[in-house]
């Protein structure tokens, strides 16, 4: 770098690696199809994430009409209602979550925040996208196989998950674990890609510390879910060779409608402990790049760094690395040795204090901010609430003694649908209405944003927070009906209808979002290449959407962390990552 | 008095010490790379083989659970890996043959990336087939004792001599490492194939990713094959000797 306007001592080391040799697509095919760009296969991820997720959002209006109208719809019968529970669960927390935050956010993000012209492997990557896509295809594909998708519940746990009296034990449950086992191979591609891009792809100037937090939730969730997919992917592979060849992993000896079954001496709880291996740590894969985007929205949207950046990643760490040793906190009710449920109760309410430590952050972030109450914001704002809400019920759950009683009621899908159904998914919304300018090179309907806004987060909370109260009650979560129950009042029975009524309004109130999507794409005002005048290098790009390689003739140099705004003296308040350093500035 | 006076010895062992960990933060501070000696291949083989040792832990673990929770007792290693010679039962001795030939096939692994960067082409993919063989000849003999004992009545959901769950844990384990194996024979041919033929000196494409190679491919590969080689160690360990 001979930049004579740049003093030497802060100009940026020479390139270490020389600027890669890009693939370059000839035909429409490999250009849109089998595309070997990140920008081009996030959003085939994001679609496809989309789509099942929508498939995933009406089975839950199944379970919801079942719960407010027992018996009234004459087509939901207990298999369709434990079928729509599974697939529902297990839609919406790995193929719908996992993907679009990791395939569909990593994707687009990483190679444009970090400074780098795609990810390290590109076809590798694009592997990763079909691979996925195959396993969607398998796991939807068990709609129409004799006797429907498997029922067991979205942890499919043995020994029911693979008996005769579950719903699709015929071929569904077989389809459920291959397309899982797909989709952990198609992600370990793709997570592979991520890891690599941030550690070994970076530009000129960009430090670790000085990437955007989005990157840092995207990267440390990537990391997770290396070491926490394989927990369930030895969990899938054992569990399938149960159900084909019958061996007696995970299956004890056991009479089945009067008949004894061949299994012998296998262990239930070692599928639970693989599982929750994975299941816990997939909490916080959904959550890390939730708090890393929620983080930027904030920052951008009210024009104020964020307030403890090295804390924000310290934290964003140590909650990484306790979450892998606390998956014990969902075994509770399975019966452990006392000392181990003191074990994950302590590590358990340990990460309250990082998870703590980035909600107080946000807030002083925010405190006496120039906040811009723009759609993103809003949606930052509403997680913010939520996040806290649901963060809080888990300190419930956390503890032993408390979890006992509450364990497998609705309290429990209350709390976990607050803290990362319905938080993840606010934040989704922040970040598409946030980077669909740069993405399209238009904006989004603000109007029809705020009013997306206002339904979804109000809707949300009306739905889930009476469900804490019924979980008190002691109702139950995964009855198909509830019949004549003593302890439940019929008050119980109105709040159900009026949780459903609300859960489909608020359902087809997305269709609001989806117009919007649809409609900027042709109508919406024009961008231009930053229209949040944000700081971070992905709306540096020389043209808007970026085009193929992301940077143009050459690479940026980064000077400065992301979150320089409102600098004294700054032309616009803001400094971009990579504008030349200003005469006596101090930015990390 | 004085104090023991401090030996040259001592300062360099501190001095490494402290300059090796001030390296460390340097690099993870430093931009462009965390990882500065690392390529980009180089990194996610590495990065791949910590998630691939998760995947065997799991396996391993799970294994010794059900060896423990079954309540029927677990078949004896020593009678049921003994091979007949010449009348005589010998115990593991098949297995301390593929033992023997699987840790053989590292060594030549590794003198094939030796040759590989001194650029002695016909000397790399020649090792490497010889690599490629003695994986295979692994891969063969597993098949082997597969074959005898399922002769003997070993299926993966029962057998006469015991717990179910040792031809369970036993066909899945193997069956996953020497499907390591397997693959690693396959990439072994193509990577020996593209050596012999100079594509690294002469820059020619991938088939598949269109992006040129270089012989560092040779070192990626051999970090994978003394990988299976290492989990093959404490399959071994675990299931024979146990």
């Amino acid at each position: 770098m001979t930049d004579a306007s740049v003093p030497q001592n802060v100009a940026p080391p020479p390139a270490e690696v020389p600027d890669v040799d890009l693939y370059h697509a000839h035909s429409w095919i490999t250009k849109y199809v089998f595309s070997q760009d990140a920008k081009v296969i996030a959003i085939q991820y994001a679609g496809t994430a989309i789509t099942v997720g929508i498939l995933a959002l009406v089975l839950s209006w199944v379970i919801r009409l079942q719960l407010a109208f027992p018996g009234a719809i004459p087509f939901i019968d207990a298999n369709v209602y434990y079928q729509s529970v599974t697939m529902h669960g297990m839609i919406m927390v790995v193929y719908m979550l996992t993907a679009i935050f990791l395939g569909g956010f990593g994707n687009y993000l990483i190679p444009l925040m970090v400074g780098a012209r795609d990810m390290v492997f590109p076809y590798v990557n694009m592997l990763s996208y079909w691979v996925y896509l195959i396993a969607t295809l398998v796991l939807v594909s068990s709609y129409f196989f004799p006797g429907g998708p498997t029922g067991a519940g979205w942890t499919l746990y043995p020994p029911q998950s693979i008996l005769t009296g579950t719903p699709g034990h015929e071929y569904g449950i077989i389809l459920m674990l291959v397309s899982l086992i797909l989709f952990i191979v198609g992600f370990t591609m793709g997570g592979l890609n991520y890891v690599v891009t941030v550690l070994q792809a970076r530009t000129r100037g960009m430090t670790l510390m000085r990437m955007p937090l989005t990157v840092w939730g995207i990267f440390a969730a990537a990391v997770m879910a290396l070491l926490a997919f394989p927990g369930l992917f030895v969990a899938c592979l054992m569990l399938l060779l149960d159900r084909t060849l019958g061996t007696s992993f995970f299956m004890p000896s056991l009479v089945e409608l009067g008949e004894r079954k061949d299994y012998v001496g296998g262990s239930p709880i070692l599928f639970q402990h693989l599982f929750w291996f994975f299941g816990h740590p997939e909490v916080y894969i959904v959550a890390l790049p939730a708090f890393g985007i929620v983080s930027d929205l904030i920052s951008v949207h009210a024009r104020k760094n964020i307030f403890g950046y090295k804390m924000m990643v310290w934290a964003i760490i140590a909650i990484g690395v306790l979450s892998m040793v606390v998956w014990g906190h969902h075994m509770y009710i399975s019966g452990m040795d006392p000392w181990f449920g003191f074990f994950f109760a302590v590590t358990t309410l340990a990460i309250a204090v990082p998870t703590a430590l980035k909600v107080y952050n946000w807030v002083l972030t925010l405190w006496h901010a120039d906040i811009h109450f723009t759609t993103p914001m809003l949606f930052a704002l509403g997680f913010l609430v939520t996040f806290v809400n649901g963060g809080i019920t888990g300190l419930y759950l956390g503890n032993v003694i408390v979890d006992v009683p509450l364990s497998a009621t609705l309290f429990v899908v209350a709390h976990f649908h607050m803290v990362m159904g319905i938080a993840p998914v606010l934040v989704i919304f922040g970040a598409i209405y946030h980077w669909y300018p740069k993405i399209t090179g238009r904006m989004m309907d603000e109007r029809l944003g705020k009013i997306h806004f206002w339904i979804t987060f109000l809707g949300a909370y009306a739905i889930f927070f009476p469900m804490h109260y019924l979980g008190v009650l002691g109702m139950p979560r995964r009855f198909y009906e509830m019949g004549e129950t003593a302890f439940v009042p019929a008050s119980a029975a109105t709040l159900n209808i009026v949780i459903t009524v609300i859960a489909l309004a608020v359902g087809f109130a997305q269709s609001i979002f989806f117009y919007n999507l649809f409609k900027s794409l042709k109508y919406g005002a024009p961008a231009g290449g930053n229209p949040w005048r944000a700081a971070s290098l992905e709306w540096q790009t020389p043209e808007t959407p970026p085009g193929h390689g992301n940077w143009g003739q050459q690479l940026p140099v980064v000077y400065r962390w992301p979150y320089a705004y409102s600098v004294p003296g700054a032309p616009e308040d803001y400094l971009p990552q990579n504008a030349p350093p200003m005469r006596g500035e101090h930015s990390p | 008095m004085t104090a023991e006076p401090v030996t040259t010895e001592h300062v360099t062992t501190e001095l490494n010490l402290r300059s090796s960990l001030h390296g460390m933060v340097a690099d993870w501070s430093s931009d462009q790379r965390s990882f500065k000696s690392a390529s980009w291949g180089k990194a996610m083989m590495w990065i791949f083989l910590v998630s691939d040792t998760f995947v065997f832990s799991c396996f391993l673990i799970s294994y010794m659970t059900v060896r423990m929770s079954t309540t029927v007792e677990w078949p004896h290693p020593s009678e049921i890996f003994a091979l007949e010679i010449g009348g005589k039962k010998i115990p593991l001795i098949l297995i301390a043959i593929m033992t023997f030939d699987l840790i053989t096939s590292s060594g030549t692994m590794a003198m094939a990336v030796n040759f590989a960067y001194a650029r002695e082409r016909r000397k790399a993919a020649i090792l490497m087939l010889v690599t490629a063989f003695f994986g295979a000849a692994f891969v063969g003999m597993q098949a082997f004792e597969w074959t005898k004992l399922i002769h003997e009545g070993v299926r993966p959901w029962g057998n006469p001599f015991g717990a179910a769950q040792f031809g369970s844990s036993f066909f899945m384990i193997t069956g996953f490492h020497g499907f390591h194996v397997s693959i690693g024979v396959i990439f072994l041919l193509i990577v020996a194939r593209a050596v012999w033929r100079g594509d690294y000196d002469v820059g020619r494409r991938g088939f598949f990713t269109s992006r040129r190679g270089r012989y560092e491919i040779v070192e990626i590969m051999g970090l994978y094959w003394h990988f299976v080689d290492l989990v093959w160690v404490f399959i071994f360990a675990f299931f024979y000797l146990w």
